[in-house]
């Protein structure tokens, strides 16, 4: 198993180069220099200040030596100052994250807490309300655009109702409330970008659980389990289930990038101060290293959903180790 | 095409479709009044006779800015599925046909970039380039290709190995002119459902970033950017929430509801009685 996974690890490097890669050639299509801010705007800055202000940031040097100094920084996570308010960009994603996880984490608890048993559910009894109304919640979900449920909810939850805060993650008089209080806080001010964050997801998953729940049930081996006379929840949840769930996962995987990127979204949309609105604000402010540094740490944090869904993977299926982990 | 007729919500689809379509080829003469005509008098009133579906921040007539909107949110994103789907069956066909190195470099260039979170790429780019409407459209299409690129290249593996491609090369056809005129006409059927899909995906990724102000520039109607005056309103003027997302929706939904029709009548595959 270790082995299997550090070799999955070694097979994820090249697509990191190549991330790096792509991130760094979007940058570079801006126009002009990032100094130009600081020096064509200002009738003061003499032409060798401007070079000495380049030859600082290396930009007097041909791209792909730019690109390897910059490289060899990403690594170890040094992102350089943000151009806004000269901060480091590590510390300031850093500070970010912490939340933007967990509110993803949370949702993909969600999807998975709900949408697998839906999937499996309406497999199971197919043709039956529940089937017919999960594919039609199915399409919906796939259809809405994700903002707008957001902005509904808000309106009927928050302001209409006056059941949940607006925005924010914490109220403002949090300081003063006992450490219990604290907790429904902001578990209150959560509900809601959680819930939205996994709306989408959560329709894809059950829809993909049932179809494999589906072409697994008609099976030979699903025959004999129930001939060998196996309680039917034996039958679905011990044999059915470990099949089933193979693409659900690669699945699951394939969604992490989805999750990340839906952050602005929801994030803007409910003022909640994490990684997705810290992008937004660098790209109204065109903060590029900000804005490479968040790139490179979503795709960073993808890769590592891609190999936990791998690992998921061969955890459920033998076979995979059995013939990958040599 | 009997299946196709049968699929009677694939046929509504088809159906609102081309109400849409209607809106955005013939929009002077669907809205009456002008997408972009302040009346200060009228601001966010709510719907009336004269205002369908009422008046915005600045007086303008809501039915009209969607009827308008709709050229914009759909132009954009029939051009940028176009671009994904030209993009995807080039390097898709190339992966296939050829194979080997050719196959493993473009196959991991598509994987890498599968692993970016889509959205943050465009912003990304959207933010170094302006958002015009031009450069929306070909960053969602240069970022949607990879699907249609896998779904060619898998194609194509199991269609060159037939006879009929042996028979093309033994009369000396070209390699271009076997992608061009046998596989990928043949290969053509599951690409036309992805791309149906694919234009409701960029339908919802256009509203999403004019919603956020970095798409489509105001004072130019898309659906995406009326919904951020619902936003700023929100519990005072539901109109202006509640009818731009019911468009989006409906017509997102109704791609969707098509491209399962047309799978279905391309593929007949076995019911799951």
């Amino acid at each position: 198993m270790l082995r299997y996974i550090a070799k999955r690890s070694i097979g994820l490097i090249p697509v990191f180069f190549g991330i790096t890669l792509i991130s760094f050639f979007v940058i570079h299509l801006a126009p002009g220099k990032p100094t130009d801010i600081q020096t064509s705007l200002n009738p003061k800055v003499s032409y060798e200040a401007r070079a000495r202000l380049e030859k600082l940031y290396g930009l007097d040097k041909p791209v792909y030596v730019q690109y390897f100094s910059w490289l060899k920084r990403i690594v170890i996570f040094d992102f350089g100052r943000s151009y806004v308010d000269d901060r480091l960009v590590s510390e300031k994603i850093a500070e970010r994250i912490p939340i933007t996880l967990l509110i993803n984490i949370l949702s993909m608890m969600l999807i998975l807490g709900i949408g697998i048993p839906l999937g499996i559910l309406s497999a199971v009894r197919r043709g039956s309300l529940l089937d017919k109304s999960t594919t039609v919640l199915t399409f919906i979900g796939f259809s809405i655009p994700e903002f707008w449920v957001a902005l509904l909810l808000m309106s009927l939850f928050s302001i209409t109702l006056g059941w949940l805060p607006i925005s924010g993650i914490k109220s403002l008089d949090f300081e003063y409330y006992s450490l219990g209080a604290k907790i429904l806080d902001v578990a209150k001010h959560l509900i809601l970008p959680v819930a939205i964050a996994a709306f989408g997801s959560l329709a894809g998953i059950s829809r993909y659980m049932r179809t494999a729940m589906v072409g697994v049930i008609h099976q030979d081996y699903i025959r004999t389990a129930r001939a060998k006379g196996l309680t039917e929840s034996q039958v679905i949840y011990k044999h059915a289930l470990k099949n089933a769930i193979l693409p659900v996962i690669t699945i699951l995987g394939l969604s992490v990038p989805g999750l990340i990127g839906g952050s602005v979204i929801f994030e803007s949309i409910f003022a909640i101060p994490g990684m997705g609105r810290l992008f937004y604000e660098s790209v109204m402010a065109r903060d590029y290293s900000t804005i490479m540094g968040i790139l490179t740490i979503g795709a960073f944090l993808t890769l590592l959903g891609n190999l936990l869904a791998d690992i998921a993977y061969s955890y459920a299926d033998p076979r995979i180790r059995a013939t990958e982990g040599e | 095409m009997r299946n196709f007729l049968k699929n009677k919500m694939a046929v509504v689809s088809a159906g609102f479709i081309i109400m849409i379509l209607t809106f955005a080829l013939l929009a002077p003469f669907i809205a009456r009044q002008d997408p972009s005509a302040i009346d200060t008098n009228l601001v966010l009133s709510a719907p009336s006779a004269a205002h369908v579906f009422g008046t915005d921040t600045l007086g303008r007539d809501v039915f009209s800015r969607i009827v308008y909107g709709s050229r914009i949110s759909l132009s954009i994103s029939f051009i940028a599925v176009g671009i994904s789907v030209f993009v995807g069956l080039f390097f898709g066909s190339i992966a296939g046909y050829y194979g080997g190195g050719i196959d493993s470099v473009i196959m991991r260039f598509v994987d890498i970039m599968l692993c970016f979170p889509t959205f943050f790429l465009i912003l990304a780019v959207i933010a170094v380039l302006e958002p015009s409407i031009f450069n929306i459209m070909v960053v969602i299409g240069l970022t949607s290709w990879m699907g249609v690129a896998r779904l060619v290249r898998a194609e194509i593996l199991t269609l060159k190995e037939r006879d009929f491609v042996a028979a093309s090369r033994v009369m000396g056809a070209s390699d271009t002119w076997i992608i061009v005129r046998h596989l990928i006409p043949n290969a053509i059927g599951p690409v036309f459902v992805s791309a149906t899909l694919g234009i409701g995906g960029a339908i919802l990724t256009e509203s999403a970033l004019s919603f956020l102000g970095i798409g489509v520039q105001p004072p130019t109607p898309s659906w995406g950017n009326i919904l951020m005056d619902g936003k700023s309103t929100l519990g005072v003027a539901w109109w202006l929430t509640i009818f731009p997302g019911l468009f989006i929706l409906f017509t997102v939904l109704s791609y969707n509801l098509l491209s399962e029709g047309l799978r279905d009548m391309l593929e007949p595959r076995l019911e799951d009685k």
